[in-house]
């Protein structure tokens, strides 16, 4: 039983490691500054996921469990939030969407 | 304090405030569980700085607990968390292709015949699925960012904006 439960959480951690790894790729990858935090935002949800569910595995039946799973509610509640900042602070500061891209977005309506 | 407000309202004012940091002091005291005085410091400090910015945003003149935990809620979470998930794996693929085929949209999402705080809901419903990004609220209208025209109008053909505006009715 442990070991299916080390398996698991091994499973778990490896594949929530992948989706960080795409996310910081992507931020290298993308273009502008809006697209890169498109990429950016797959490492804190399906990354932060699947690596904090793979910590509860290990964790069992604890405290530690159940502060795991306050720490995933809290990044999800407020990475959204930093992120409606950083995307409003950019507009404000006058970094355009559509300028910023190599190429302009083919329906902007 | 602004003047012009009645004894009562102070008085409503208090008792929200107060409950506000029982509320924030038993959850650090509960979680940290190290009882070393710079943290409880520390705590005390974090919880009252926490009842400022929360008095300062407007947070206790409104209804104390606006969202209602029902079965609807959950069926929305979930909603969401399938649609995070989905939208995850569309964004990967679209990093891990040589080509990376994007094709950045921007949308407006008419949000003017909801609530205000389920405007926020459903900005940061929207930007925490990756490939979408709320910019900007302006009159009710959100400005959204999107990675590719198609996750444009997968989020418009969604009905996000109508599943959020169900969550509060009764």
């Amino acid at each position: 039983m442990a070991v299916l439960t080390d398996v698991a959480s091994w499973l778990l951690l490896s594949l929530g490691g992948v989706f960080v790894f795409i996310g910081g790729l992507g931020a290298l990858r993308m273009p502008s500054l809006y697209t890169r935090m498109h990429a950016a935002s797959v490492t804190d949800t399906l990354g932060a996921v699947l690596i904090i569910a793979g910590a509860i595995l290990q964790a069992g039946f604890s405290l530690a469990a159940i502060k795991l799973a306050l720490i995933l509610l809290f990044l999800l509640l407020t990475s959204p939030t930093a992120s409606n900042a950083l995307a409003s602070a950019a507009l404000l500061a006058g970094v355009r969407p559509d300028r910023a891209l190599p190429w302009r977005a083919e329906r902007s309506e | 304090m602004t003047h012009g407000e009645s004894a009562a309202q102070v008085s409503q004012l208090t008792t929200r405030m107060l409950f506000l940091v029982a509320l924030l002091s038993s959850a650090w005291l509960l979680w940290s569980g190290i009882y070393k005085p710079l943290l409880l410091g520390l705590g005390a400090l974090s919880c009252l700085l926490t009842c400022y910015v929360a008095r300062r945003m407007g947070y206790f003149d409104s209804e104390f607990f606006m969202l209602h935990f029902s079965v609807r809620l959950l069926v929305y979470l979930a909603w969401l968390a399938k649609e995070v998930v989905r939208s995850s794996l569309e964004v990967s693929r679209i990093v891990l292709d040589p080509r990376l085929p994007i094709s950045p949209t921007i949308v407006d999402i008419d949000a003017t015949a909801l609530h205000p705080i389920d405007r926020a809901i459903l900005g940061n419903s929207i930007t925490l699925t990756p490939g979408t990004l709320a910019l900007d609220v302006h009159r009710g209208v959100i400005k959204v960012h999107s990675l590719t025209l198609e996750g444009a109008d997968a989020l418009m053909s969604s009905g996000m904006e109508r599943r959020v505006a169900a969550l509060r009715k009764t």
